[in-house]
């Protein structure tokens, strides 16, 4: 039996000969159904390998495969591990019911012939990165990732403002490749190769350490969309088409995550606590101004791409608080923490894909993003608003769903952070837990906004009114992500259980102890300091409201009469006459965003025998694009400016400018040769 | 035993919190000079409205008629974890306080999906103010069961109960800062005077019951009695924290259940009249004065957390 890194790299290899067929056969109308139709049983294959190797420790085998391929003082190494196995399944989960969608979905959209065959591209790259064993494999197959993902998004670009998202995107994209590559050289300075068998042999000096994570962090940072680096994600995620964003943001971020877990948990493991408080406070920051970010706009989809800002953020802080539990020599609460962010970057996973899905469900239907102009599809499309409504229930943290699991899981380990001698940790750990109890209940406040404005009311427009379900593939693959949300907050033991091996490779310490007190009960650090069941919460649930039903139906009277909504008497036939969007998240929005997003309110009010309409109207300032984004444009284009003269050279000019570069260079040789 | 006094303890929070609200509406009445209603009216009122025909606004989704049960059961729930008389319930390991918070949380997201469902003006005018007590009143509540972990090194009920009555905690300032946050939060979550008036129907005032304007017969009846079983849940949950003395440990028999169950009812009709003398004293504030008030309660709560250490270090 070949081994599961093998049975991956078949797998990848046949959704890059996906790509080919696509091209030859894109006048095939079934063309579309069937690229979607094989990437889903890919995605279902892997997928498959990943929960074989998370079951069966045994399956992994440490031994990774090398191609003949690549550099060739290096050849291309893969490995198939505990954690290459969990990111394989979050992967792949996603990939699966977006591949399903996209069955559906795929040739109904404005240009299939551009989306269909990037898509498996994508794929490829999203599990060649999970797979690669050197940093020449891991850049190939983050590249691959960025820039199909980058084509996808350009596959509308008719509308100005796609093209715009897609330049930010790719710049974005470049920087964090050149600042992990960088990361990499760091690495590979003190071990023997690119290799990451060498670089794990590497020992860093401080600088080296800092230089290393800083890079890190804006590396994967970057592409996770962490607060201040993730202003081109909403531009970027809703721009492409929905089942791709859904890939975007539901799984590419959790590579890029997958990223910075690999280098400061594997690689390296040098880091110490001050990183772990950094990124716990990072992530803090990011949870809470992402979602604050969500509440404010009024597109479906960019909402839900600001919520994955804020999900990446709590992940952060579940990675932050592993760093600095081992740094202090707490190896049992840091794989607990290290368990609690996996958990969250599956359940995000699960429930950003199932959101997104959704969305574009609705916007297919309807041809219409901005939740200002929908209303009562809850009516018109039942599939999508019950599932919409589970993945909305999931996403703010409410039990008995997914979203619970993870962020009480998150908050338990954060709640012993205060036990660690640091006065950072001490005084940083309510602040963060402060915030984060903060971001979870604004994401409450905008998934009731999010769904309430979208399904529920009456209908705003009458591009509404003849909205319908999507057809079978995109209904059924609806139905798996929503019950995927629901079996990972019922059954959280299993999950965790699940979850042993990884944190075992990357702390050294399983879970046995601190986490299973026997299923169903679910008690981090020991059964006397808190647990909770899912399913003890859903079958008493259940049980209540069974009672309740009974009682309520046996006792009172079963008259129903349907009538006039009552309105304190002043009912207003007139659907604009509604709560909207913008006007529910005001008392949010003057509390949090007028300090914070500057924002203001301006009422021009007509003189009473003017025929004008009143207006009111809105204006929201990001700090983050203003305070960073905007200079730094300033600041390359002036460069580019200075630059472009370098084109007009002469001739004699060019060859002087290469002879001083060369020169430069042996100086600096001759300095190095000197020192050591 | 356990199953026993849990059944017992779900049932006590459906029967005795109707008659809290009538405590307190008495005790308010009699304040002002009036002779008040018999404090068991709620129950009457919720009789009533059971038997009343339902009318449905012709809008109305599943949701709206799904939300009351949700929002009665989860809440319900909740109840049913506090430690009320003994801290040995089946259902005590299942949930600690963050679930209990959340699962109140989760009452609370479907009331205000409700509010928006018909699709009037002052549904929605409820569920936004409402989201934006909780965005503030949620991460405070957090933040004290953070301070209680920290000082009782539990985050389950039943357990700083043990903690408290071995005498775990001495006299603490964050204790107190504690305190005074979860009865801030408490009325917040509650409607009560300042935050909200339960009893007005002004309609530029209202919250909680603008969410809820639409419902009728025994959907109202339900979302009435999750008000009230909601009310007893956070009477209950001061005094099991921080006045747990009565409540009858695992092993203590039946005469410590007899001894709890004395001293709960004593406990909630002390918290009875604490309230109404409370809301009699005190005046209503306006919307956006709100943030001040739950600002205030997550700032003593965060501030709780970390006098600690420095009370430790000193």
């Amino acid at each position: 039996m070949k081994t599961l890194a093998a049975q991956a790299l078949i797998a990848i290899a046949l959704l890059l000969v996906l790509c080919p067929l696509a091209i030859l056969g894109h006048r095939l109308k079934a063309i579309h159904a069937l690229v979607y139709g094989a990437a889903t049983l890919i995605s279902i294959h892997l997928a498959g390998l990943g929960v074989m190797g998370l079951l069966d420790g045994d399956a992994i085998g440490s031994a990774g495969v090398t191609l003949p391929i690549g550099l060739p003082w290096l050849r291309a190494h893969f490995r198939f591990d505990a954690l290459s196995a969990l990111f394989l399944v979050v992967v792949n989960l996603g990939t699966t019911a977006a591949s399903l969608y996209g069955i559906g979905y795929g040739g109904h959209l404005a240009h299939p012939n551009r989306v269909t065959p990037i898509y498996p591209l994508f794929l490829a790259g999203l599990n060649l990165t999970l797979l690669a064993d050197d940093a020449f494999v891991f850049l190939i197959g983050w590249e691959f990732m960025s820039v199909s993902s980058w084509l996808l998004v350009l596959a509308d670009h008719e509308k100005p403002e796609n093209r715009e998202a897609a330049t930010t995107y790719l710049v974005m994209a470049v920087l964090g490749s050149f600042c992990l590559l960088g990361a990499f050289g760091v690495l590979a300075m003190n071990g023997e190769d690119y290799s990451f068998a060498a670089m794990r042999g590497a020992v860093l000096d401080t600088v080296e350490v800092t230089l290393l994570v800083g890079l890190v962090l804006i590396g994967a940072g970057s592409k996770a969309g962490v607060v201040p680096l993730h202003a081109w994600l909403p531009l970027a995620h809703p721009a492409a088409p929905s089942h791709v964003s859904a890939l975007m943001s539901g799984v590419m971020t959790k590579v890029a995550l997958y990223g910075l877990v690999r280098i400061l948990f594997d690689l390296n493991r040098q880091a110490d606590w001050e990183w772990g408080a950094l990124l716990m406070l990072l992530g803090a920051a990011t949870a809470v101004l992402g979602i604050l970010y969500a509440l404010m706009q009024t597109d479906i989809k960019r909402i839900l791409a600001y919520s994955t800002v804020e999900n990446v953020g709590v992940v952060l802080l579940g990675l932050g608080l592993a760093l600095a539990f081992r740094a202090s020599n707490e190896p049992a609460l840091a794989a607990l923490a290290l368990a609690a962010g996996f958990y969250h970057v599956l359940n995000h996973a699960a429930m950003k894909t199932l959101l997104f899905l959704g969305a574009g469900a609705v916007a297919a239907t309807t041809a219409e993003r901005n939740i200002e102009r929908l209303g009562g599809l809850i009516r018109l499309m039942p599939v999508t608003a019950v599932t919409f409504l589970i993945g909305s229930a999931a996403i703010s943290a409410l039990p008995p769903l997914n979203g619970f699991v993870s962020e009480w899981l998150i908050l338990q380990t954060l709640f012993k952070a205060p036990s660690l001698p640091m006065w950072t940790m001490k005084f940083g750990a309510p602040v963060a837990g402060a915030l984060l109890a903060l971001s979870a209940a604004l994401a409450a406040a905008c998934f009731v906004r999010a769904f309430g404005i979208v399904f529920l009311g009456r209908a705003r427009s009458p591009a509404t009114l003849d909205a319908r379900d999507p057809d079978p593939w995109m209904r059924a693959a609806l139905i798996l992500t929503a019950g995927l949300c629901l079996l990972l907050g019922i059954l959280p033991v299993t999950v965790t259980s699940m979850l042993s091996d990884v944190s075992q490779s990357l702390i050294g310490v399983d879970l046995s102890e601190s986490i299973i007190q026997g299923w169903p009960w679910l008690a981090p650090v020991s059964a006397a300091r808190g647990s909770y069941s899912g399913t003890v919460v859903v079958a008493s649930g259940l049980l209540m409201i069974l009672v309740t039903a009974i009682v309520i139906k046996g006792f009172g009277t079963r008259k129903i009469r349907r009538a006039p909504a009552w309105d304190c008497g002043h009912v207003e036939d007139n659907p604009a006459t509604q709560y909207t969007a913008s006007s529910l998240a005001q008392p949010l929005r003057r509390v949090f965003g007028t300090s914070l997003f500057a924002a203001r309110e301006q009422v021009e009010m007509p003189m009473p025998d003017e025929i004008a309409p009143a207006r009111l109207s809105v204006r929201v300032i990001d700090p983050v694009w203003q305070g960073l984004y905007a200079p730094a444009i300033r600041a390359v284009d002036w460069l580019a400016n200075r630059i472009n003269r370098l084109q007009s050279l002469t001739v004699r000019r060019h060859l002087l400018l290469m002879f001083l570069t060369l020169m430069v260079m042996l100086v600096l040789a001759a300095i190095r040769r000197m020192l050591t | 035993m356990s199953a026993v006094w849990q059944i017992l303890q779900a049932l006590l929070c459906v029967a005795l919190a109707p008659l809290l609200t009538g405590i307190v509406r008495w005790v308010k009445a009699r304040l002002v000079g009036r002779r008040g209603a018999s404090p068991i009216q709620p129950y009457r009122d919720l009789i009533r409205l059971l038997r009343k025909e339902l009318v449905l606004a012709q809008d109305a989704s599943w949701l709206f008629r799904a939300a009351p049960y949700l929002v009665f059961s989860l809440t319900w729930l909740a109840a049913a974890m506090v430690p009320a008389f003994t801290t040995n319930l089946l259902l005590i390991p299942a949930a600690d306080l963050i679930t209990l918070v959340a699962l109140l949380g989760a009452a609370r997201f479907f009331l205000a999906l409700a509010g928006l469902d018909v699709g009037t003006s002052f549904g929605g005018i409820g569920t936004s103010r409402e989201m934006m007590i909780a965005s503030l009143a949620e991460p405070a509540m957090l933040m004290i069961v953070f301070t209680l972990s920290l000082l009782a090194g539990t985050t389950a009920p039943a357990r700083i109960v043990d903690h408290v009555l071995a005498g775990g905690i001495g006299l603490e300032v964050s204790m107190g800062m504690a305190l005074i946050a979860l009865i801030l939060v408490a009325i917040a979550e509650n409607g009560r005077i300042p935050i909200d008036n339960p009893a007005t129907h002004l309609e530029l005032t209202m919250v909680h019951e603008a969410m809820v304007l639409e419902y009728s017969g025994r959907h109202l009846a339900l979302i009435e009695a999750a008000s009230m079983v909601r009310l007893l849940l956070y009477v209950s949950l001061l005094a099991c924290i921080f006045a747990p003395w009565g409540i009858s440990q695992s092993g203590k028999g039946e005469i410590g259940i007899l001894i709890g169950l004395a001293s709960y009812g004593a406990k909630i009709a002390l918290g009875a009249v604490a309230l109404g003398v409370f809301e009699t004293a005190i005046a209503k504030m306006r919307v956006f004065r709100y943030a001040d008030f739950l600002g205030g309660a997550l700032l003593l709560a965060v501030l709780a957390t970390i006098v600690l250490y420095v009370s430790e270090a000193v």
